[in-house]
């Protein structure tokens, strides 16, 4: 009876969250009246606002994870190293984006950042695309710092510093050479799921007026019918490929093979 | 002249004092022990020297040199820890090249540093593995060559051995040992098992509280053991409360029986109480030679420990251990049994402190 219990409820979550997906995707492949065809995806893919939406939020996507690993990385690293007791305030810190909504803190920055502020940010593409890739750094923290703080568990930081210093290392060697590669798979997961954010968001770029892909599947969700569940489609299918990258990463790195 | 000194090291965490007052002097190619139980301060005292931590008080000098102030990565070094900490991401050939890469040494000289390293511990041909792929001994073996590659000035060992099963570290404190003695490279060793530190070291530091309690070779710690806290924490020891008779002439009696020590005087006056220690391979069965005190007791138990047998003897009152040899045609003494102990005057430790 519990057996049939466990099966029957992990079959219903499987329906409940499959069903959609397959009647989305249904959906976004009945374009053309003759039946089933993949032109939706070919007019969302040729469109030229596609591509320069996707570009940009891939690229803001790269940049907020390189400067998201150089802030969060030495970070996390220190807190676990020398202060153990300031962990629940980071946390706290790291948290906050989960509960102030992005609208609150893209109005904070305009405020601050404006043309008439100490530091005009808003005032130029250049200073705005910063100030974006900073808000979306803010958004992925609460993921970015907890998928490194569990890779830092994983390893005995404080010796492997201490081994590592008393070999000769200086910080910036231990931590690129001992302490990065250790918990390289978990800064990935992170990397992923911070990459996903990036490119499903829409508040910030939206109000901040930058050409991303979040306010073009907003745009053409508006104005169409079968593109926008095609690009749906596509904006999932990028979602999984990055957790298949995390999967893949976790698989293939040989010192993670088994447990220490 | 010594090459490593340790001068008056204090430690402080707040208010507690963990290492007060600590002098050592050790020579060049010497293997220090310092043994004591958990919370003594040894480690502190290890990590002071390695930099980890920084002295409240007192100074560290190598060859020297005070490193009291140096970082941790300018003392040349070299560590092995309690949890070997071989860096995962890394083959056994990198983990031991990573200090040689560190100085700058050029790729040929390291990799046949490597080699001779790996020689060395004796596992010349798992330079390609990684350390989930090593056994406890052997990753410890690598944490071993990987501190020795860069051929540093002291080497530290972290109770080492303690993460291992019983087989393969009284192997490996041999090895460890004959390595040293290979290398001569001045060693400090921190452990809390007493035969660990009996077998290996050249000197051992027994330490309690913080304090160093006694410091002598190992034969000296366990047969002349200073304080009570050495001769009850180094090996087993029977206790007994003797009067003193003559302080001066060192005469004492001990459950009756009138004892002249040979060493003479006595810190204590006449008529107070001292404690006298004993070991138990000092207490023989039945007379054996003259001037021997000779004490009637009765056996409460037997442990047969394989090649010695230990047997507890009721005798004046208290329990006394003694360790008797097992001989294939005599079977062990049987309980309750009446028997003769005899005490050599020269084996007696009267206790100070």
């Amino acid at each position: 009876m519990t057996r049939f219990l466990a099966w029957g409820t992990l079959l219903f979550g499987c329906t409940f969250f499959a069903l959609p997906l397959i009647g989305m995707t249904e959906f976004s492949m009945r374009m053309l009246r003759e039946g089933y065809s993949f032109e939706a995806y070919r007019v969302v893919l040729l469109d030229e606002r596609f591509q320069q939406t996707f570009s940009y939020s891939v690229l803001m996507a790269l940049a907020t994870i390189v400067f998201g690993m150089l802030l969060v990385v030495p970070t996390a690293y220190w807190v676990r190293l020398r202060l153990p007791s300031a962990r629940p305030w980071i946390e706290f810190i790291t948290l906050l984006p989960l509960v102030i909504p992005a609208i609150v803190i893209v109005f904070g920055y305009i405020r601050l950042y404006n043309t008439s502020s100490w530091l005009p940010l808003t005032g130029s593409y250049t200073g705005t695309n910063i100030l974006l890739m900073f808000g979306y750094m803010t958004l992925s923290l609460p993921y970015m710092y907890r998928a490194v703080d569990t890779g830092l568990r994983t390893i005995d930081v404080a010796t492997l510093t201490e081994a590592a210093l008393s070999l000769g290392a200086g910080w910036f060697t231990i931590l690129t050479r001992v302490i990065l590669p250790n918990v390289l798979v978990a800064v990935l997961s992170g990397a992923f799921l911070t990459f996903a954010i990036v490119i499903g968001e829409f508040t910030m770029a939206a109000l901040l007026d930058r050409p991303a892909f979040g306010p073009f599947m907003q745009l053409l969700g508006a104005n169409r019918a079968y593109e926008p569940a095609a690009l749906a489609v596509i904006a999932f299918g990028i979602t999984w490929a990055c957790m298949a990258l995390i999967q893949l990463a976790t698989r293939f790195s040989k010192h993670t093979q088994a447990q220490r | 002249m010594a090459y490593l000194e340790l001068k008056n090291l204090k430690k402080s965490f707040g208010p507690t004092t963990v290492v007060q007052d600590f002098n050592l002097s050790v020579g060049r190619g010497e293997f220090i022990s310092l043994l004591g139980p958990s919370g003594c301060g040894k480690t502190t005292v290890l990590r002071m020297v390695a930099g980890f931590e920084t002295p409240t008080a007192g100074s560290i000098v190598i060859d020297g040199q005070d490193v009291t102030r140096l970082k941790p990565n300018s003392r040349n070094i070299g560590m092995v820890f309690q949890a070997y900490a071989l860096f995962p991401n890394m083959t056994v050939a990198q983990n031991v090249a990573f200090g040689l890469k560190i100085k700058g040494i050029g790729r040929a000289e390291t990799d046949a540093r490597v080699n001779e390293m790996l020689k060395l511990i004796g596992l010349p041909d798992l330079g390609g593995r990684y350390p989930f792929q090593l056994s406890g001994g052997q990753q410890q073996r690598v944490a071993l060559a990987r501190a020795l590659a860069p051929r540093p000035r002291v080497l530290l060992l972290d109770e080492p051995l303690s993460a291992l099963d019983a087989k393969i570290r009284v192997s490996l404190r041999t090895e460890i040992r004959e390595i040293q003695r290979e290398l001569g490279i001045t060693t400090i060793f921190v452990t809390h098992d007493q035969e660990e530190a009996l077998s290996m070291s050249d000197r051992i530091v027994v330490m309690y509280g913080g304090v160093a309690e006694q410091v002598g070779a190992p034969h000296e710690i366990y047969n002349r053991p200073q304080t009570r806290f050495v001769a009850n924490f180094v090996g087993t020891l029977n206790t007994f409360e003797a009067t003193v008779r003559n302080a001066d002439a060192g005469t004492l009696t001990l459950a009756g029986v009138d004892v002249a020590l040979p060493e003479g005087g006595l810190q204590a006056k006449a008529g107070e109480s001292v404690t006298v220690a004993l070991r138990p391979e000092a207490v023989q069965l039945g007379r054996r030679s003259d001037g021997d005190i000779v004490l009637p007791g009765s056996i409460e138990d037997v442990h047969f420990m394989g090649s010695v047998i230990r047997l507890k003897v009721a005798v004046a009152g208290s329990t006394l251990s003694l360790d008797t040899f097992n001989r294939s045609d005599m079977p062990p003494p049987a309980v309750g049994a009446a028997i003769e102990v005899a005490l050599s005057p020269k084996d007696l430790i009267v206790l100070q402190g």
